[in-house]
């Protein structure tokens, strides 16, 4: 998104503004977001589509052009991600070439990559824990680093003498790999920059900056995996609650940089340990929400614009959830009745979804247009609402389908 | 029931796991029947399931409660004597559940083995990304009444499809009843793959096979 102060701002952005700031646009507008659908859309294999800028960012440009959304992603972020996976030699994923067929989505390995008894570490020091026990553990790149010593303890000449730890044949190593890595890491961005640049300057819709994350799912998914979390409510209530309030700060600074550094205000948030099903709304109000508001509240306070994608059916959290100001963020639900989440929502966020991926890879484009018809006229009545699919488009939805959702937005009006 | 077997039952239902996994040893230290022990613990995981049903209840408290399951199981499982039934509840049918292949995500799998096999159905869990030629062979040798098809991606949705035309193919879709769940499953899901029915949640699944085989 440009800045307020720029003379002429695009159709397309006052229409996303006017939508997030709950006004009625001139039209609804439509959010064109998807991971492999490119390969589908290509005829390529995913493998072949992860692992090559040009040809995905000549399919992204190809969708864009055709189905004239407002809001597009460059499709870097979530697609061509073979490459650096492979230099990070990354542990957490499995991707096609790497644990998976050519042509299965990549796929999150829920482990413990974080024990028990390290919740005193990461307490006590994050950054040393993170570098010289997580790191290591979730990127081959990074192995050798566990040789790092503890830095803090060194000083005057034996700081300078402590660089010797820089000399460990296994740190040298590791930089070398990290270095690698990182390089592979700058192409992608700078294909992900020309792909932006290119289309904010035909006048679309940057849709995020960033990728932001709540501190429970960063804890649950990414550190203790699912059992451990969940186990952890009952055995150690007292250090997850702090260790939560701990990733804070670390959460909104890598948002905050990295979606300043962008043109677009956007931070989007897919949240996984939300929904109804997985604890009681007393736990949720425990032990997800309040972490997560703080998240939310320390992007708006910069200036920036919370996109969470509530995963799931998320219902019997509305009311906690609505606890926001006015107009600063947009709710996007997977599955969550959007009349019902409006009626709780309205006048506070805007809604963003929910075309279900069922429809959008089984149906007919006559039953696509009139699932969108009803969420325009319906959600969208009175403003503060953008179409999308309940999680972008599925990587096996057909064209046709595709083409039906973007086309409604053009067919009715709220 | 004696006092302490009613603090232990009501410590795993209330999730209080040390205070449970004490009084276990303790009655096992004493020598008291471990099949009895068992039992108990068969009555919590009743009351588990009851709390989850009701709403009460949902992921952690299962998952809690199987771990201490688990626990107790191997304390009194030495002490058993060979032979020993270790308390089994009549199995009202039997259940064959997996993640269909592509998809590797089993949480809402292993709840919903976990729902049916505390509510006295027979499962058997086949894993995940299961390839279609093993979930025949596997319904081939257990002969179940209800075959679960599970699948958190999108892609499931053809491979639902794909398993569940192998099972016609091979003559044995008439035999049982299909049930699909997790993720974005719903009826436009369940009418495209031919399934039977299909489940938002674990006690869905638990209604659909009271509803087909009793119990």
């Amino acid at each position: 998104m440009g800045a307020d102060d720029k003379p002429l701002i695009g159709h397309r952005l006052q229409r996303v503004l006017d939508a997030v700031a709950l006004k009625r646009p001139d039209r609804v507008p439509v959010a064109f977001h998807t991971m492999l659908w490119y390969a589908k859309y290509g005829g390529i294999s995913y493998r072949q589509l992860m692992y090559d800028y040009e040809r995905a960012a000549a399919l992204g440009r190809q969708a864009i052009l055709e189905f004239d959304p407002d809001i597009f992603s460059p499709p870097h972020q979530f697609t061509t991600l073979g490459r650096v996976l492979e230099a990070a030699r990354f542990k957490q994923l499995q991707w096609p070439g790497h644990g998976v067929g050519d042509n299965q989505p990549y796929q999150y390995l829920d482990r413990e990559y974080m024990k028990p008894e390290e919740y005193d570490e990461y307490l006590f020091d994050p950054t040393g824990f993170w570098l010289s026990k997580y790191m290591p553990r979730v990127l081959g790149a990074a192995e050798g680093l566990e040789a790092l010593p503890a830095l803090p303890g060194y000083f005057y000449m034996r700081l300078v003498m402590g660089m010797r730890a820089f000399a460990h044949p296994k740190v040298v190593q590791a930089f070398a790999g990290m270095r690698a890595a990182g390089e592979e890491a700058n192409r992608l961005v700078a294909a992900m920059n020309e792909f932006t640049r290119e289309f904010e300057g035909r006048g679309y819709v940057l849709g995020q900056g960033a990728v932001g994350i709540a501190p429970f799912d960063l804890v649950g998914d990414y550190m203790r995996g699912a059992r451990g979390i969940l186990t952890d409510l009952y055995r150690r209530p007292d250090k997850l609650l702090a260790t939560l309030e701990k990733t804070i700060p670390f959460i909104l600074k890598a948002a905050i940089s990295t979606c300043k550094a962008s043109s677009s205000r956007f931070v989007f948030i897919p949240t996984h340990w939300a929904p109804d099903n997985f604890m009681s709304l007393d736990k949720f109000r425990t032990f997800w929400w309040p972490t997560f508001r703080k998240v939310l509240m320390g992007l708006i306070e910069a200036d920036l614009v919370p996109v969470p994608l509530w995963e799931a059916d998320c219902t019997s959290r509305l009311e906690t959830i609505a606890d926001v100001p006015p107009g600063k963020a947009v709710y996007w639900f997977e599955r969550t009745d959007l009349a019902r989440a409006k009626s709780v929502l309205g006048g506070i966020t805007c809604l963003r979804g929910n075309v279900s991926p069922s429809l959008l890879n089984t149906g007919t484009p006559e039953q696509v247009d009139a699932s969108c018809r009803n969420l325009i006229e319906t959600i969208g009545r009175d403003g503060g609402f953008i179409l999308d699919g309940a999680f972008g488009i599925p990587d096996e939805a057909p064209v046709e389908n595709v083409r039906a959702m973007f086309k409604a937005v053009r067919k009715y009006n709220a | 029931m004696k006092e302490n077997e009613q603090r232990l039952l009501d410590a795993i239902a209330d999730m209080r796991e040390d205070e449970a996994l004490e009084l276990a040893k303790s009655m096992l230290d004493a020598a008291d029947d471990p099949l009895r022990v068992l039992e108990l613990c068969r009555m919590a995981m009743e009351k588990v399931g009851k709390r989850f049903q009701d709403g009460e209840y949902f992921l952690p408290e299962l998952i809690l409660a199987g771990e201490m399951l688990e626990r107790i199981g191997e304390m009194a499982k030495p002490l058993i004597q060979a032979g020993g039934g270790a308390g089994a509840a009549k199995k009202h049918g039997r259940v064959l559940i997996g993640t269909v292949h592509g998809d590797l995500h089993d949480i809402g799998k292993n709840i919903v083995t976990f729902m049916l096999d505390i509510n006295g159905y027979e499962v058997k869990d086949i894993g995940i990304d299961v390839p279609v030629e093993r979930f025949v062979e596997e319904i081939r040798a257990f002969q179940p009444s209800v075959v679960g098809l599970s699948g958190f991606l999108t892609l499931a949705f053809d491979s639902m499809k794909e398993t569940i035309d192998a099972i016609a193919r091979a003559g044995m879709r008439d035999k049982m009843k299909i049930m699909i769940g997790g993720g974005q499953v719903d009826e436009t899901v369940r009418a495209y793959t031919g399934a039977d029915a299909y489940g938002n949640n674990a006690m869905a699944a638990v209604t659909l096979c009271r509803g087909w085989i009793g119990g």
